[in-house]
C-alpha cells in the first residue's frame, strides 16, 4: 500500500535557510544542507527547494545547494522559484534535483508545463499554485484565486480551473499552497487541498498552515492530500520528521516507517 | 572513470539513452563504492563487467533511442555474456518483450509485457508516485539485506506483467493491482522502484549489486 509522504520545504535565499510569513517578512534560519540531512537522517520522504532569491546571477548558489545536498541525501529532490525555461529546468536536473516545480512561470504562460513535461517526463513535472480564497463569483466559480509574486499579485484565474489545466498540460503533480494559510500554522486549508485532490486524478501536495501534528493528519485524512509540506515545524526543531510519522502512523495513517 | 578493484579493473558503466537523469544514479553508486561511467557507447557496454539500465519517460521513445545507438543490441550482448546487469524503473520495463506504451517491442529479456495502470476508484492516482512495500515472493541474492516489507520509492504509469511467476521476486500493491515490481532472470535483476532515490535501503540494494556476481 502507498504511503503518505512528508515532504520538507526549504526556502532558500542566497544560499541560506529562510522562512516566510505569509509570503512577505523573511528571515534567515539556517544552512539548509545540514538541515537536509538531518531530515534526511530522520525519515524524510521528499525534499524539496524553493529558491527565493531574487537575481539571477544568484541561482548558481541554488545549483551548488542542490549539487551539495544530491550527494548525501537519497531520496526525491524538488526545486521550485525562477524557472522559466526547459534550460532553467535541465541545470537543475543535472545539478541533482529531480523534479521541477514551475509556479508564476506557468501562470504567465502556460505552456511551459507542456514543455517541461515533454523535456523531463510528466512525473517530474510539478505545478505549485499560490492560491488565496476569495468570495465565489462567475468569474472565479470555486471562491479560490490563483495569485503569483508570493501572493501580492491577483490574476484573476479560478483555482479548481487552473488544477485541471495543469493536469491537462502535463503535470504530474500538483502543490497546492494557501497564502492564507501559509505560515499563520493554524492548519491547512482542507477544504481548497479537499476540493482539488477529488477533482484531478494526479497525486496532491498540501502545502501552508503546517504547526501541529494534528494538521497533517487532518489534510491527509479529510483533505485527501497525497502527501503534505511541512517547514517551520521542523526548522526551529519543534518536531522531528520521526515524530510526525510515528503521530500519523498510530492514527492509522500509511507512512514509510523502517528507513 | 576505471574503479580498481582487488588489483583488476572493473569497468561498471550506466547506460545513457536519454531517458533522465542518470547523474543520480552514479552519484549513488558512488556512495556505496560502486564507481559507474555513464556511456552511450555500444562497444563499452559489451565490453563493462556490470551495467546499470536506469531511465524515466516512455517506453516507446526509450526503445526507439536504444536501437538509434544501437544499444539495444549491446544489451543483449552484454546479458548473454552472462555478467550482472541491473535495470531500474524503465529498464525494467523494456526488459519484457512488449510495452502497451506506445505498443512497442522491447528487449525481451522476460517474457511478458507491460500495462498501464487503470483504475475504476478515481482517488487511486496515475502516476503511481511515493513510497509503497515490497513483499519479497522469491528469494534472491540481491535481495538478502532487503526485509519483506521495506518501501521503495516509485514513480510510473505502467507496470510490468511477466508471464511466468518463475521471473517475479518482489511485488507491490496498488490500488487493487499487485504488480511486480522486482523481476529478474539469471544474470538479469531489475526494480521498478527507483533504489537510488530509496534512502539507506535503497542503498544497500545497490551496493548488494556492486558485489553481486551475476549467479
Amino acid at each position: 500500500m502507498l504511503s503518505k509522504r512528508i515532504i520538507g520545504c526549504l526556502d532558500v535565499r542566497n544560499g541560506n535557510l529562510a522562512k516566510s510569513v505569509k509570503f512577505v517578512d523573511t528571515r534567515d534560519i539556517g544552512d539548509p544542507i545540514e538541515k537536509a540531512k538531518q531530515y534526511y537522517d530522520d525519515g524524510l520522504d521528499e525534499l524539496v527547494f524553493y529558491d527565493i532569491t531574487a537575481s539571477s546571477d544568484e541561482r548558481n548558489i541554488m545549483l551548488d545547494v542542490v549539487g551539495q545536498v544530491a550527494r548525501q541525501v537519497y531520496i526525491p529532490l524538488s526545486v521550485g522559484g525562477g524557472i522559466r525555461s526547459i534550460d532553467d529546468a535541465q541545470k537543475l536536473l543535472w545539478a541533482g534535483a529531480e523534479k521541477i516545480n514551475v509556479n508564476s512561470a506557468a501562470v504567465m504562460r502556460p505552456a511551459i508545463i507542456a514543455e517541461c513535461a515533454h523535456a523531463i517526463g510528466n512525473q517530474n513535472t510539478v505545478l505549485s499554485m499560490d492560491i488565496v480564497k476569495v468570495v465565489a463569483s462567475r468569474d472565479l466559480p470555486s471562491g479560490y484565486e490563483i495569485v503569483i509574486n508570493g501572493g501580492r499579485k491577483r490574476m484573476g484565474i479560478d483555482a479548481l480551473d487552473w488544477a485541471l489545466k495543469g493536469e491537462e498540460l502535463g503535470a504530474g503533480e500538483l502543490v497546492i499552497n494557501s497564502i492564507d494559510a501559509d505560515g499563520t500554522r493554524d492548519g491547512y486549508e482542507i477544504a481548497l487541498t479537499r476540493m482539488i485532490a477529488e477533482a484531478v486524478s494526479i497525486p496532491v501536495i498540501a502545502s501552508g498552515g503546517a504547526g501541529k501534528p494534528e494538521h497533517l493528519y487532518e489534510v491527509l485524512t479529510e483533505g485527501c492530500a497525497d502527501a503534505a509540506l511541512v517547514a517551520s515545524m521542523l526548522h526551529y526543531n519543534e518536531y522531528k520528521v520521526s515524530e510526525l510519522k510515528a503521530y500519523l502512523n498510530d492514527r492509522g495513517v500509511k507512512m514509510r516507517m523502517h528507513y | 572513470m576505471l574503479g580498481l578493484n582487488l588489483g583488476v579493473f572493473m569497468l561498471a558503466v550506466i547506460v545513457d539513452y536519454d531517458a533522465g537523469n542518470l547523474r543520480s544514479v552514479q552519484r549513488a553508486c558512488y556512495q556505496v563504492g560502486l564507481d559507474a561511467e555513464i556511456t552511450e557507447d555500444p562497444d563499452l557496454v559489451v565490453k563493462a563487467d556490470k551495467v546499470i539500465f536506469p531511465g524515466v519517460g516512455s517506453a516507446e521513445s526509450a526503445m526507439s533511442t536504444l536501437q538509434f545507438k544501437g544499444l539495444d543490441q549491446a544489451l543483449m550482448e552484454f546479458f548473454n555474456s552472462g555478467k550482472p546487469l541491473l535495470g531500474i524503473c524503465l529498464g525494467l520495463q523494456i526488459a519484457l518483450e512488449f510495452s502497451e506504451e506506445g505498443n512497442k517491442q522491447c528487449l525481451g529479456i522476460i517474457p511478458g509485457a507491460c500495462e498501464r495502470f487503470s483504475f475504476s476508484n478515481r482517488a487511486v492516482k496515475v502516476p503511481h508516485i511515493g513510497w509503497n512495500e515490497l513483499e519479497i515472493v522469491q528469494d534472491h541474492p540481491m535481495l538478502r539485506s532487503i526485509h519483506d516489507g521495506d518501501e521503495f520509492y516509485f514513480v510510473h504509469s505502467y507496470f510490468a506483467h511477466p508471464e511466468s511467476e518463475k521471473h517475479v521476486f518482489g511485488r507491490t500493491t496498488y490500488g487493487d493491482i499487485k504488480f511486480a515490481s522486482v523481476i529478474g532472470r539469471e544474470n538479469f535483476f531489475s526494480t521498478q522502484f527507483h533504489l537510488e532515490k530509496s534512502g539507506k535501503i535503497g542503498l544497500r540494494l545497490l551496493a548488494a549489486f556492486s558485489g553481486w556476481k551475476g549467479d
